[in-house]
């Protein structure tokens, strides 16, 4: 079907997908998970009144947001300040853009894809940053330092993580990932295919603790503790910036875990052997449209990991914070590297 | 046989879990509050009611009042006399008998004091007004909340003990 339009019709389809696959994973994390998980696992109902079970309510507060006033504190680096919601956002949409959905339901089919996919999400931290230092508040700039310091401690257990899956992929692309798990075997099985999460299981633990402090979600959420920092580097923005904010964090969510389903769930595929598919040539044209509901469902499930850890548990100590990132995952990651790759050499 | 231990980690997943299966199961432990109502406890201390023929206008309890919120006022008047060829009694009239629940802090100091059972606690909780001088509420809608007063509850069983 793609290969019918014009370059440009092509162009404006894949950018009209990144904005859906962007939006549209944001909008039902925070209502089925935000506004419903978290109140039934706190024993009530949650919004009930804007529309039927409180499906409105996101556009309700959506419109609230909006008809705020855009504030800037008078001592505020007004131009920075102004800034850096926007560039927190950008990089969930630039982090997007190396998600498969289909064999040809991508944006860019990046050889590179996951080392790219690492160096963008690095730069929310530039935004947030900037947020915690234009702010002129003394908790927004220590919710900024403490981001900072936070976010580049976990980038590389994360990092460390993906390389496990690197190597046993021995690819970059997303999508040779992808492909790679679904037409793989494991233990001459062919039934399953190989989803990394089987071979990289530890990887997949250390990769989702790390994204969980990426993500500035609950145990790991000093960066923007309510009631020590009053929300940290968020604590001056108001109306459609704050929203911006918002909207990042769970649409950030949403991206990382496409990611984390496309690394270690199998991402769009279904194992290609049920088909008989033995390449990504084969693979029907009806994978573009299943595709993208799989990676919706695995998307959600991983996000159900990360909220459930995030509801059940209390905050961490800086400290604890910095020790568990240096003394526990990194070297488990590197260790896990070492085995996957005398693994790789010995098979 | 003695549970095996599990980490606290995964017990604190499993309660927010299964709270969860159990608010999607039975319902949330919390009342949709305009749609339905809960009803509150005998005791509750919703609002002040009072019986107005108990009342002598003895202002003990304006007196006792933390927070100066009620308002008495009163004259006496001649009440013809109880047994023929006596005396006209002299009977404490009240003309007015306000509390001002924009002040109340819902000690029940009044309630307590009222040597002639005049106040009384009622779990009436819905009189919120847009003006907060609209919260100052004479004896006649006192006295409407008195029809809210439920029956005292029995004594526990001890309570009297000792006592003769």
């Amino acid at each position: 079907m793609l290969a019918t339009l014009p370059y440009w019709g092509v162009s404006l389809i894949r950018i009209l997908g990144g904005i859906v696959a962007v939006l549209l994973p944001a909008g039902s994390i925070v209502y089925i998970f935000l506004f419903k998980m978290m109140s039934f696992m706190q024993s009530r109902l949650g919004p009930m009144e804007a529309g039927p079970y409180g499906s409105m309510q996101l556009f309700a507060e959506v419109g609230k947001w909006l008809q705020k006033e855009d504030l800037a504190p008078d001592g505020a680096d007004k131009r920075l300040f102004k800034m850096a919601p926007l560039i927190v956002l950008a990089s969930t949409f630039l982090l997007v853009a190396v998600v498969p959905f289909g064999p040809d339901a991508w944006f860019t089919n990046f050889e590179a894809g996951v080392f790219y996919a690492l160096a963008v999400s690095s730069v929310s931290v530039l935004g947030i940053l900037m947020a915690g230092w234009s702010s002129a508040n003394k908790y927004s700039l220590m919710g900024g330092l403490r981001a900072a310091g936070q976010l580049i401690a976990y980038e590389l257990p994360m990092v460390l993580a993906v390389i496990g899956v690197v190597i046993q992929a021995g690819t970059m692309n997303l999508q040779q990932i992808v492909v790679k798990q679904n037409n793989d075997k494991i233990f001459g099985l062919h039934f399953l295919g190989n989803p990394y999460i089987l071979t990289q299981f530890v990887g997949f633990i250390v990769f989702m603790i790390a994204v969980q402090a990426e993500l500035t979600q609950t145990p790991f959420d000093m960066p923007i503790a309510e009631s020590e920092l009053v929300s940290g580097y968020m604590t001056e923005y108001s109306g459609f910036r704050f929203l911006i904010f918002f909207i990042g964090e769970f649409a950030t969510a949403g991206v990382f875990a496409l990611i984390a389903s496309a690394l270690f769930l199998g991402g769009w595929g279904v194992p290609f052997s049920w088909f008989g598919w033995h390449n990504i040539g084969d693979v029907a044209n009806w994978m573009n449209v299943v595709g993208p509901l799989i990676m919706f469902v695995k998307m959600m499930i991983v996000v159900f990991l990360i909220m459930w850890v995030r509801f059940s548990f209390p905050r961490f100590r800086e400290d604890q914070l910095q020790r568990f990132a240096w003394k526990v995952l990194i070297p488990i990651a590197l260790a896990n590297i070492m085995l996957t790759a005398i693994l790789k050499v010995a098979f | 046989m003695a549970k095996p231990k599990v980490p606290g980690m995964f017990k604190g997943l499993g309660i927010t879990f299964n709270t969860l299966v159990d608010t999607l199961k039975n319902g949330a432990a919390t009342v949709q509050y305009p749609h339905e109502k809960e009803s509150p406890p005998v005791r509750a201390r919703g609002v002040i009611a009072l019986r107005e023929d108990n009342c002598t206008s003895c202002m003990l309890c304006a007196r006792s009042c933390p927070d100066w919120c009620i308002y008495i006022e009163g004259h006496k008047e001649l009440a013809p006399p109880r047994r023929a060829g006596g005396k006209p009694r002299g009977v404490n009239k009240l003309d007015r008998f306000d509390i001002d629940y924009a002040l109340c802090m819902y000690c029940g100091i009044c309630v307590e004091v009222c040597p002639f059972d005049a106040l009384f606690w009622s779990p009436e909780y819905e009189y919120s007004e847009p003006k907060i001088a609209d919260l100052l509420h004479d004896k006649t809608k006192l006295g409407e909340w008195m029809e809210t007063v439920p029956e005292a509850p029995e004594l526990e069983s001890g309570a009297l003990k000792g006592k003769k």
